[in-house]
């Protein structure tokens, strides 16, 4: 059976995210899973890890500075040497790609990158990824034994396995070298614990506002909260000072693959294109039907997206009751 | 850097020009003599030469560029291979700098394999960067991590958009532009082995998607209620990952 390996990073710690219950679910099917942690993980974290059908969990420390990507896919080698695991599956954030690259390069693995699912064919990982805008499908493979993937949130829908799993936990020895004349001045992790909103990376909805609503986002705030979505935005906006470079998607901000993304008063530049281009259903509003993003959306209203907003704000409400 | 298929120079890829111009006008400032340089390195079919011209109109002051048919459809590993390859001809480096992502594919990968490649310390995603006596700090904020890093030479740098503001190439430079060297290097020039030429990943298939043929209404005050009956209609509500 086929071993896969899933890092759970600085994730341990806190409990699950959506993002890694997906892979979780994605890593089961492709045969026996192994989540690797840093910290010796609680009974509530084992008994999810089990609940998703983990069959083994590693433990390692990782030495200072502990978010070098270097150091952390040290990590993850040992532990693909340790049980033989022919896959491993990230999933995909900034972070994520890092460490997968280093990771890939050390054991000599293929490697893809926001990939929209995974399969095996043939004793081979298979993964599926959106192109140049969104405008290609194409289907890769990795042709070496042993695979590395990062996965975008969303792939697919969490799903405990039908048979619980009583993790077995072992200790993983691994030997990690620091990398050379690098050294960590600084680190601070934003407390998030306060969110009522989704992150933006992982949200299965997010609505987006851009330059058109000058600085108003108040209707993109009601739209998202009656949504259980978080809220998005363009670099254009962001340089305005009207939301923080967090809330930024696109090539040189977060890239999202919701099931939804609504955008209002967003042209639809390329670089915004390209970072939510993995979509499920794009849905615009904005004042002009020759916009770009109006042009690939599955659905637009052309309008005023203050108050067209606010009546699909009000309807959502009638429809929830 | 990278060109698009126009030949033109990835955006982002101009921030990292930019960033290797300043870093090389603070270790002159720091020591006139210094006599570093900077060199353009882009990797692609013979358009690509063009992202090289464009990073010497902005101040690079010669070009390199890979460019083999055996490098057809490279994956990232033999991408980075190759890059780290021409790098080491070019033996003493003391700063690679590369863009966050390319708008095409958005690996945002090849920094971080040209660091491992090479065996250098690795500052990514830099929103700024600065150099004092051999040592490159660079500042960091991604997936609500904020960062400082430091780095002593060599060492592999990636920036974004908002680092700095890519100066505008005058006239004078376009035309002194025309006239700096390009060295053109093949797989062979490289000593790639065959090992290393081989794309560890391949295409299997590639499919246009369907022209998006998307539902516009004009809202006659019924706009956002018809937006929210898409949304029901479509089932598209459901929050189970909340
Ligand atoms: C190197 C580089 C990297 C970049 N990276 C990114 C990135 O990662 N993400 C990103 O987003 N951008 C990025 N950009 C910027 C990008 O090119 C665009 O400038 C930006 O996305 C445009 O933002 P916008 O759609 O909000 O504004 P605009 O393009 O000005 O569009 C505003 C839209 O609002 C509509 N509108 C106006 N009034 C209303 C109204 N009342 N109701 C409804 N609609 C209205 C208009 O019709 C228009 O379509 C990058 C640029 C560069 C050069
Ligand atoms: N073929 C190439 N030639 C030169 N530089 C490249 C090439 N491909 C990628 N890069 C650099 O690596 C950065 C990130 O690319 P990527 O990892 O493909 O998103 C780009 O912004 C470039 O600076």
């Amino acid at each position: 059976m086929t071993g896969v390996l899933v890092p759970l990073g600085s994730d341990a710690a806190a409990g699950l995210r959506p993002a890694t219950r997906e892979v979780l679910t994605l890593a089961r099917d492709l045969g026996e899973v192994t989540a690797l942690a840093h910290t010796t993980p609680t009974a509530d974290l084992l008994a999810e890890l089990g609940s998703y059908g983990v069959t083994r969990v590693l433990t390692t420390p990782l030495p200072e500075p502990a978010s070098a990507a270097a150091v952390a896919a040290q990590a993850v080698v040992s532990a693909v040497t340790e049980v033989s695991c022919a896959v491993v599956l990230f999933t995909s954030s900034f972070t994520t790609k890092e460490i997968a690259a280093h990771t890939a390069h050390r054991l000599g693995a293929g490697l893809l990158i926001d990939v929209g699912g995974v399969h095996l064919d043939g004793g081979r990982l298979v993964g599926g990824k959106r192109a140049f805008g969104g405008t290609w499908e194409t289907v890769c493979e990795v042709r070496t034994e042993v695979a590395v993937a990062t996965v975008t949130p969303n792939a697919v829908m969490a799903r405990p396995a039908p048979q619980p799993t009583v993790p077995e936990l072992r200790d993983l020895p691994a030997e990690i070298e620091v990398p050379p004349r690098l050294e960590l001045l600084e680190r601070t992790v934003a407390d998030h614990s306060g969110d009522t909103r989704p992150s933006l990376a992982e949200a299965a909805i997010v609505v987006s506002g851009g330059r058109g609503t000058f600085g108003d986002f108040e209707p993109v705030e009601e739209l998202a909260d009656a949504l259980g979505a978080a809220v998005g935005t363009t670099r254009d906006c962001v340089e305005e000072g009207w939301l923080p470079p967090e809330a930024m998607v696109g090539q040189t901000g977060t890239t999202v693959a919701p099931r939804v993304y609504i955008g209002a008063g967003i042209s639809g530049a390329p670089h915004h294109i390209g970072g939510m281009a993995g979509a499920g259903t794009v849905v615009a509003v904005n004042i002009d039907d020759e916009a770009p993003l109006v042009q690939l959306a599955d659905f637009a209203v052309i309008g005023d997206l203050s108050s067209v907003l606010a009546d699909a704000v009000e309807a959502l409400r009638e429809h929830g009751g | 850097m990278r060109s698009t298929e126009d030949g033109t120079l990835n955006e982002v890829d101009e921030n990292a020009v930019e960033t290797a111009l300043q870093l090389k006008e603070a270790a002159q400032a720091a020591d006139p003599d210094s006599g570093h340089e900077v060199v353009a390195l882009t990797m692609g079919p013979s358009i690509a030469v063009d992202a090289a011209r464009r990073a010497m109109q902005m101040g690079a002051d010669r070009g390199v560029h890979v460019c083999d048919d055996d490098l057809a459809g490279a994956d990232y590993a033999v991408t980075a291979a190759a890059l780290a390859a021409a790098i080491r001809t070019e033996a003493p480096v003391d700063a690679v700098v590369t863009g966050m992502a390319a708008l095409d594919g958005l690996g945002s990968v090849i920094g971080s394999l040209l660091a491992a490649e090479l065996g250098w310390p690795q500052l990514s995603v830099a929103r700024s960067v600065s150099w004092a006596d051999g040592v490159i700090t660079a500042h960091r904020g991604v997936d609500g991590v904020s960062e400082t890093w430091q780095a002593a030479t060599p060492a592999v740098v990636s920036v974004t958009d908002v680092t700095n503001s890519p100066r505008l190439a005058r006239m004078k430079e376009i035309l002194a532009a025309k006239a700096k060297p390009v060295r053109t290097l093949s797989a062979a020039d490289l000593g790639l082995t065959t090992e290393e030429l081989t794309s560890r990943t391949a295409v299997r298939s590639a499919t246009r998607r369907p022209e998006p043929d998307p539902e516009i209404i004009f809202d006659d005050g019924t706009g956002g209620a018809k937006l929210a009956e898409y949304l029901i209609a479509h089932d598209l509500l459901a929050k189970e990952n909340s």
